[in-house]
């Protein structure tokens, strides 16, 4: 060991070593060099081509924008936010120390903490973080134009969705990876922790609801879909099985497996799709499958997760990866250009069919989990942090990991923004508007002020045809139109004639199910948590309820269960059932209760920092949390007042109750006297859902504010944070290791190190 | 073909391939008296885990 010794005591200049034992290799490198020349040319020429790809798609607004350019624009700013905003982040407000030991060092158990390589826990990290969010909002967000999306999905997730995924780890890891709730409490007082719990509470129910509503609406009458999505469960089941008395732990092996037979069932679907008993059993109406739904989520959270649950988010995460690094070079090969124009004329007004509302605030509402998600603070606080071997790794982890999920919202886009307008808009607005039929959607979407040529009946049904569909007229929420633009992407790249007929419809299918298979995971893994947190709220009222604190206490989840899926099941049932089109009114739902997540981890943050006196840095977390209660609160204040029917629950709801009063039987879009008094129920309900979030969520900024006011009136006050245990364990921080880095590497990994190690 | 190996690895890593491995390592490193269970009951008790502490899937 005698001749590392000289390079231990004499790193380069620029760089210090971090140790904590004199007879262990150090256990941190601080490196403060300057870039190298090379990397310096390599980071102008990064910024240049960046600058001229978003000058492509912002001033050249010729027709003919190839897409290409969105994700070279994209992927260019996120290498610079990367290197230079995420870098002032570490530097004045994460202040990662390497000396210290993460809570997975300190309590390694060899189970839920555990020192997890950072590129295997980045993985890890985004398969939990990555579902069918950043896919179906921007593509509903096309309505109104590539150029409002593709701006707000890359600046929003520099300056406010990774800022928040970052810090919610890094104060989680101070903190021996606790939950959000538990911080909110801890950092906010009872009130705002409650508050912030029973909100998160609430916002889990309605984000499963409407991403059910999703699936739901993909699958209605789609014998195919139907079909594949169901043979999911029977897979699911067979890996379990497998992975529990045949081959334990052989988990990749048991994933190809289930892909293959995953395949087989999405190629087999056109098959039993056509034969006519299979048509007969897999067409299945929305409230059918809504229900269908409501009992698999059900089955999910009291069935052993080692049967349905595991194996489910094994084929979820080899799908997502996968198919998303397919996806990309797709793209990249088949190069497809712009058919929406930059932006379109629904920015302005409230009359898009996709979603109502103009562009502030519905933009930020609808894209919301591609640019800023409040869900990811879940995952960032709680599950990562028990794995993140060095403090260090954290900007890597969490903002990298957000700018990943941001370029899937970028490829969402993509996909929305090559489809004819035309095509576009008969997918995506309500039946009450195209009347369902091909010939009335064609009718329909040629009386919109849209440019391009017109659409045929007979086209709607070719592209149906073309699919494996019946129909793809109001195929609302998202999820058909980007399997369409996936497989215009796919046949482009291999071609859909000769050999690879009918490829068509075998991507589209396969992008169903895959986007199926994300939401499903999502419904029961969601469930499952509400299930506990609802089981453990429950326990904490104490006297004969103490009892749901009790895990296996059967009942108690069975109890629990029905409640949590009842919850979500009757929002889904409404949203099916909505006479107004329930995607159009439900999805702003989905997008305010997300962003309001965000709030409230932001405003966590925030007052950790202030607390910590680090005033003049405190605008890191304050700007995107002050931009987030704009957006939100200007959104609820329009979903409740606004006097636009189109956008304001109340305002519908009193025009539809002062039909109903007057005696009319029918009225706009409700056809029967059933219909109107859904829609007076409905509009009642959310109306009085987006209520309740926003009320919680300013309880919790207030919260936020008083302890931030007492923190800066008293010099600052104590945090939280964990006593501090010296590391013992070295790693790099960021994705490829630096010299100095390898250097320590060798160090530990040589055959007789000095010194024990732990 | 380094990289191939590379990607395999990071792949099996992520699904958790080699989660039994690491915890005998875990065992042999801090409790190396104890006894190491099999990769069947390890893999029974990490589910009877997850059956008690959920985590969350994103959307």
């Amino acid at each position: 060991m005698a001749t590392d010794e000289p390079q231990v005591s004499t790193p380069p200049p620029g760089v210090e070593l971090l140790r904590t034992d004199p007879d262990l290799p150090p256990v941190g490198v601080i490196d403060n060099r300057a870039p190298s020349p090379t990397a310096r040319v390599a980071l102008i020429l990064v910024a240049l081509l960046g600058a001229f790809a978003w000058t492509m798609i912002a001033l050249l607004r010729g027709e003919h924008v190839n897409a290409v350019w969105f994700v070279v624009a994209a992927i260019c700013t996120y290498l610079i936010a990367y290197r230079f905003y995420a870098k002032l982040i570490e530097r004045k407000l994460a202040r990662p120390r390497d000396d210290r030991a993460t809570p997975a060092e300190a309590l390694d158990n060899g189970k839920d903490f555990i020192p997890t390589d950072r590129r295997v826990l980045f993985g890890h990290h985004f398969a939990a973080i990555a579902g069918a969010g950043p896919l179906v909002g921007p593509v509903l967000a096309a309505q109104m134009g590539y150029l409002p999306g593709i701006i707000w999905i890359v600046v929003g997730v520099v300056l406010a969705g990774a800022v928040q995924d970052y810090l919610v780890l890094v104060i989680s890891t101070r903190r021996g990876g606790r939950s959000l709730g538990q911080m909110a409490r801890d950092e906010m007082g009872t009130v705002g922790g409650v508050a912030a719990m029973v909100a998160i509470f609430i916002i889990m129910i309605i984000l499963i609801a409407v991403l059910g509503l999703v699936v739901v609406n993909a699958l209605g009458e789609s014998p195919w879909g139907v079909f594949s999505i169901a043979m999911t469960i029977p897979i699911a089941l067979f890996m379990g099985v497998y992975l529990r008395y045949l081959r334990p732990g052989k988990v990749s092996e048991v994933t190809v497996i289930g892909v293959a037979l995953l395949l087989t069932a999405i190629i087999s679907g056109r098959w039993v799709a056509e034969s006519g008993w299979g048509e007969t059993l897999f067409s299945l109406d929305k409230t059918t499958i809504a229900w269908l739904m409501m009992f698999y989520g059900f089955a999910a959270s009291v069935l052993p997760v080692w049967l349905l649950l595991a194996p489910r988010d094994y084929l979820s995460t080899f799908m997502k990866v996968g198919t998303i690094a397919m996806l990309a070079i797709g793209i990249l090969i088949a190069r497809p250009v712009a058919q929406l124009p930059a932006v379109s004329q629904f920015a302005f007004n409230s009359a898009g069919p996709a979603f109502a509302g103009s562009l502030f605030p519905f933009l930020f509402v609808t894209i919301a989990c591609g640019a800023l998600s409040g869900f990811h603070s879940l995952i960032s606080s709680g599950t990562t942090p028990k794995l993140l071997e060095k403090e260090s790794q954290a900007r890597f982890i969490g903002y990298g990991g957000m700018l990943t999920e941001s370029f899937v919202a970028v490829m969402a886009l993509v996909t929305a923004a090559i489809l004819n307008q035309h095509l576009y808009f008969a997918i995506n607005a309500p039946s009450a508007a195209t009347g369902g039929t091909a010939e009335t959607a064609a009718t329909y979407v040629n009386s919109l002020p849209l440019s391009g040529p017109k659409i045929t009946g007979e086209q709607l049904t070719h592209t149906a045809r073309d699919i494996g569909e019946t129909s793809i007229v109001s195929r609302t929420g998202g999820a058909p139109t980007l399997a369409i633009g996936i497989s215009h992407v796919m046949s482009g790249v291999f071609g859909d004639s000769g050999f690879a007929a009918g490829t068509k419809a075998f991507w589209y299918h396969f992008a169903i199910m895959f986007e199926a298979l994300f939401i499903l995971t999502t419904v029961d893994a969601g469930t499952r948590v509400a299930r506990f947190m609802l089981s453990d709220s429950l326990g904490n009222l104490g006297g004969p309820l103490r009892r749901f604190k009790d895990a296996s206490w059967r009942l108690g989840a069975w109890i629990c269960s029905a409640i949590v899926v009842g919850g979500w099941g009757s929002i889904l049932l409404m949203g099916v059932t909505d006479p107004l089109g329930g995607i159009n009114t439900l999805f702003p739902l989905f997008g305010i209760a997300n962003q309001l997540l965000a709030a409230i981890a932001l405003t966590v943050v925030t007052t950790i920092v202030v607390k910590q006196r680090l005033y003049t840095w405190a605008w890191i977390p304050a700007l995107p949390l002050g931009w987030d209660l704009i957006v939100t609160m200007t959104a609820s204040w329009q979903k409740l007042f606004s006097a636009d029917p189109a956008v304001g629950y109340w305002k519908q709801h009193q025009l539809y109750a002062a039909a109903r009063d007057a005696g009319l039987t029918s009225f706009k879009t409700a056809k029967t006297p059933e219909a109107m008094d859904a829609v007076i129920r409905n509009t009642f309900v959310q109306g009085t859902l987006s209520a309740v979030f926003a009320s919680l969520v300013l309880i919790v900024v207030a919260a936020g504010a008083w302890t931030c006011l007492r923190a800066v009136r008293s010099g600052g006050l104590p945090t939280t944070e964990d006593p501090e245990e010296p590391s013992r364990i070295f790693a790099p921080s960021g994705f490829l290791a630096t010299d100095v880095e390898k250097e320590v590497e060798k160090q530990w990994s040589a055959p007789e190190p000095v010194g024990t190690r732990t | 073909m380094k990289v191939i190996k590379g990607l395999l690895w990071w792949f099996t890593s992520v699904m958790g391939d080699h989660d039994y491995q690491r915890y005998v390592e875990h065992l042999r490193r801090r409790h190396p008296d104890g006894p190491v269970p099999t990769e069947g009951e390890f893999w029974r008790a990490r589910y009877a885990d997850a059956d008690a502490n959920p985590s969350a899937r994103c959307c």
